[in-house]
């Protein structure tokens, strides 16, 4: 029987701790329970990392997720904090009404490939239109793990499952998809990249509104062969890095070392920085028709390209849009919000 | 009812045929209103089509003194403004009934009826004449109906002039050419008929504590002082107007003083599926949330439902319901969705239902829904249909006792956290069935992973049978031991009553109606109406003390008798189906042609009830499959 794992409570009194005292285990989970090698677990190392010395109280933050091995990962990262894992292609509508009513937690949302591109399309779209403040972590194998090896919509034409079954349908490329709709932060990465990975996450947990980070993670079970295009190997021949990204928190800001002829910088919502470096030359992360010209044209050929793609400053989010007030609506008490007899009574009388 | 020889003061129908979109129904509303306002009770029925513009639409309006609030298909007088349903509105008239048409074109003399009297006005001529532009012609058409009305039937002018005053106060251009209006057709009634016709009104003091207020109305201020925040929805008729409403009352009065920054949330979801997951969502993160929908709305959120009831979130959701199955008929009632609602989603489920018969319950079990669904911590679902949510009633006034306490259920404080040795989301430590509850953000101490996957008392994941087992039996345990705290049925008992009769929400006004009549003919029954699933124990001892009893309900199959034939030991033959589902509101001719014919002698006793006539016929023919299923299935 599959059971909730603790791991065992041992601290090297060595540890590095953040401002709040709290080492890197304060920032984990329960033990895993995916296939060992799996890249989703490389994920949740960066996740627990970019927490980490973002110095995020754990309970501050929310963690959501759907149904799939991406949307179990919630469970080994984060143990102080609340987590929903909801119903499958759904975890957008559980964050969009979290985030309505307690604007004040940090939400990262983890889902998959067929969690986010099949079963929830409707759903991340949805959420990106909004501009929920949502970190929405893509964890891209290209294949469907729980129910044995399935293609998911991400998988490429040409591609060929375990079984040696060719794929012949386009695939839905989550990027494009979040840069043809609007979305306000758009980043890939690779799971075997943690040095790329940790800084991309760190800039979209600070982001102000729909963040997106579709992240290539192997399958080593069902999707790591020779003939196959998410595989560990391949991703590795095809990776693209296009925009290499740095983040500065605020109080860090004067001392940062940082090479000021290669690098931009963008303010974030919370004062800190994010820094470019730019691999390519001429390469505009703020202008969405050229990042999505210039994606889809490498990706024709075969590239994986990855980043921070694309990010637009100042956003108005889901609250400034709907116009809430800045007190999360859970604190705000009855008073404040039952308007009492006496205007009731009034109300009547214009009833009558 | 019709009573030849009989006094028909303040007893009576009419109907009002139109053309949708054209402006009749502020016409018809004032109308309403006028009589409201002279203390007659009456109700309003508008049968509308699933169309924008250029279909035929139905105003019904009964006056009765006897304060029979449920609709009758029997009209006295018909209004007739549609040449596509002229045919059909002149039919309708019972004999020695009056039809009002519009005389500027000749009337079809096929049409002509002997046995009732045609009064022809001019009226588009008129407003021809006395108005200009097209749009302007056509809304005053509608008000010079008012006008003629008024004088046929004895309307107060001065309380139409009054409410005409109120809605035009800042136009008066527009109020002077509604004055006009009324004039021209209330001089033209008078100087060419002798009005009033025998059907006529005369003030009471009937309706002083009540109000004229539409059932999606009500439930939106009972969102308002529920305390609700976050609302999710996706349009669909007949629950628009209830987010509507609440956005409006939140306008007025949930706006920060300072900032002018809304108190609340609401967003319009993508589908269904989206607004009860943002639902879920905010209840989770501790805000009080909702959302209204239809039968359609419900099957598309039923994984989500489920979800609340094994995670144990709170949600309150509306369901006004409309005629299924499919899309169905979209803006004709019935009260097909109990089964549905009481077992939505897969694997072992049942969930709370509420079920108001009028708007002013819609308000109070509004604000009790939340309530409940804090309590117990799961969905509760609150049964109108489109009768109660969407026409007008008079209804007693909403009151608010300032010292009321919302009920938040058990939700622990970060200092209560801090207190436990450690926090675990489903054990129930102190058998009362419920667990307490930790919100995010409050103590790295009380969270928790929620998931609508197995999970231990602890929170934990488990496929262990046992661990399993345990917590959905507290679960069952939990929803079945809410029904003491649930809004209890209400039982009119009459003294030697031979039958019984049990029926929910809008179906009352019919039932009690159809219990008078039944008394007239000497049969006592009996009544409980029940207001909340799962059943009270109450409903249980109805049924073993009674033989037969008529279960009265708006849908094809018997859900109501299914779902108590389900949870309580009655023998089922003892339940006799009355059944309407032809998509109107239910009349108590409906109720008396399901229990009649098994009455036997019983039922024979009694004079002076003139049963329906051709015209109620023909009625019942017009709602489709409308005929009242009898005899038990």
């Amino acid at each position: 029987m599959v059971k909730h794992l603790r791991k065992p409570e041992v601290r090297h009194p060595g540890m590095r701790q953040n401002s709040l005292g709290l080492t890197r285990r304060d920032y984990e989970g329960s033990m895993s329970t995916l296939c060992a090698g799996c890249g989703h677990d490389s994920i949740t190392s960066a996740i627990t990392q970019a927490f980490f010395e973002l110095e995020i109280p754990p309970h501050r933050a929310a963690k959501l997720s759907g149904i799939g091995c991406s949307s179990k990962t919630p469970a080994y990262f984060l143990g102080e904090s609340h987590g929903f894992n909801a119903v499958h292609g759904r975890m957008p509508a559980i964050a969009s009404g979290a985030n309505a009513a307690n604007c004040d937690l940090i939400y990262l949302g983890v889902s998959g490939d067929g969690d986010s591109l099949s079963i929830g399309l409707g759903q991340l779209c949805h959420a990106i239109r909004r501009n929920v403040n949502l970190l929405y972590v893509v964890e891209n194998n290209g294949v469907y793990g729980l129910t044995k090896g399935q293609f998911s919509a991400s998988a490429d034409v040409g591609t060929k499952s375990k079984r040696g079954v060719e794929n012949r349908q386009r695939p839905i490329d989550p990027v494009l998809l979040a840069l043809s709709i609007g979305a306000s932060f758009v980043a890939r990465s690779f799971s075997g990249d943690k040095a790329q990975l940790v800084p991309i996450l760190k800039a979209a947990l600070t982001h102000k509104g729909f963040a997106i980070v579709d992240i290539i993670s192997p399958c080593v079970t069902f999707n790591d062969h020779e003939s196959s295009t998410k595989s560990y190997v391949h991703t590795r021949e095809r990776y693209h890095e296009v925009v290499g990204a740095d983040f500065v928190p605020p109080a860090e800001e004067i001392t940062a070392d940082y090479d000021a002829g290669a690098t931009e910088g963008i303010r974030m919502h919370d004062g800190s920085l994010v820094r470019f470096h730019k691999v390519e030359e001429n390469y505009d992360p703020r202008d969405r028709e050229a990042v999505y010209e210039y994606v889809s044209q490498l990706q024709n050929e075969g590239e994986v390209v990855t980043g921070l793609l694309f990010i637009e400053d100042s956003t108005d989010d889901m609250h400034d849009i709907l116009g809430t007030v800045d007190t999360p609506l859970v604190d705000l008490p009855m008073e404040r919000l039952v308007p009492g007899s006496d205007a009731l009574s009034e109300l009547m009388e214009s009833f009558r | 009812m019709a009573r030849s020889g009989l006094d028909r003061t303040n007893d009576f129908a009419f109907k009002i045929g139109t053309v949708n979109g054209t402006g009749s129904a502020s016409a018809n509303g004032l109308l309403m209103q006028a009589i409201f306002r002279m203390g007659i009770p009456v109700s309003g029925k508008n049968i509308f089509p699933s169309n924008i513009q250029g279909l035929p639409t139905w105003y019904e309006v009964r006056v009765s003194r006897d304060g029979h609030m449920a609709r009758t298909p029997r009209f006295d007088l018909t209004v007739t403004l549609n040449p596509t349903s002229v045919e059909q509105d002149i039919a309708e008239v019972v004999p020695g009934g009056y039809v009002v048409h519009d005389s500027s074109w000749p009337l079809d003399e096929s049409l002509r009826r002997e046995d009732v009297t045609f009064l022809g006005v001019p009226m588009g001529q008129m407003c021809v004449e006395a108005f200009e532009g097209a749009r302007t012609r056509i809304l005053m058409k509608n008000i010079l109906y008012v006008g003629i009305l008024a004088a046929l039937l004895d309307i107060d002018t001065e309380v139409v002039k009054g409410l005409l005053r109120e809605k035009f106060e800042r136009k008066p251009k527009l109020l002077d050419s509604n004055f006009l209006a009324v004039k021209m057709g209330y001089d033209y009634a008078k100087e060419h008929f002798e009005p009033p016709l025998p059907l006529r009104l005369e003030a009471m003091d009937e309706t002083g504590d009540c109000v004229l207020m539409d059932g999606n109305t009500a439930a939106a201020l009972g969102c308002l002082y529920a305390g609700a925040t976050v609302a999710a929805w996706y349009p669909i008729t007949p629950a628009t107007s209830l987010m509507d409403r609440f956005q409006a009352f939140c306008e007025g009065y949930r706006k920060d003083p300072e900032t002018g920054k809304n108190l609340y949330c609401i967003i319009q979801a993508e589908d269904e599926l989206a607004a009860i997951g943002m639902v879920l969502g905010a209840s989770w993160m501790g805000a009080r949330s909702f959302t209204p929908t239809s039968g359609p709305g419900i099957s598309l959120m039923s994984e989500f439902i489920g979800f609340s009831y094994y995670a144990e979130i709170p949600a309150v959701i509306f369901d006004v319901q409309r005629t299924g199955p499919s899309t169905g008929m979209p803006t004709r009632t019935q009260q097909c969705d109990l089964l549905l609602c009481a077992h939505a989603s897969h694997g072992d489920t049942k969930h709370i239902l509420l079920f108001p018969a009028d708007p002013s319950e819609c308000f109070k079990m509004a604000v009790r829904a939340f309530d409940l669904a804090d309590r117990f911590q799961t969905a509760v679902f609150v049964l109108s249909d489109l009768d109660i949510a969407m026409n007008d009633w008079a209804c007693p006034r909403m009151e608010w006792d300032d010292s009321y306490e919302h009920d938040r259920g058990r939700i622990l404080s970060s200092d209560q956290i801090d207190a436990l040795d450690a926090f675990h989301r489903y054990l129930d430590v102190d058998e009362q069935e419920v667990a307490t509850r930790t919100l995010p953000g409050v103590n790295p101490k009380g969270a928790y992973f929620t998931r609508g996957s197995g999970h231990t008392k602890f929170g934990g994941y488990t496929e262990d049978s046992d661990e399993y087992v345990e917590v959905v039996d507290r679960i069952a345990r939990k929803i079945a031991g809410s029904a003491d705290s649930l809004p209890e049925p209400i039982l009119v008992s009459r003294p030697e009553a031979q039958i019984g009769i049990v029926a929910v929400g809008s179906s009352d006004g019919a039932v009690r109606e159809a219990i008078d009549r039944l008394a007239e003919r000497g049969v006592q029954a009996d009544y409980m109406r029940i207001r909340a699933f799962p059943f009270h124990d109450s409903v249980g001892a109805f049924l073993e003390d009674h033989d037969p009893v008529f279960v009265v309900e708006q849908n094809r199959d018997a859900q109501l008798r299914s779902l108590l034939t389900l949870e309580t030991n009655v023998p089922q033959e003892r339940l006799v189906p009355v059944q309407y589902y032809g998509g109107l509101p239910l009349s108590a001719d409906h109720v008396l042609d399901g229990v009649l014919p098994h009455l036997g002698e019983l039922g024979e006793g009694g004079e002076g009830e003139e049963r329906a006539g051709g015209a109620a016929a023909k009625a019942a023919v017009d709602a489709g499959a409308a005929r009242p299923k009898v005899g038990a299935s």
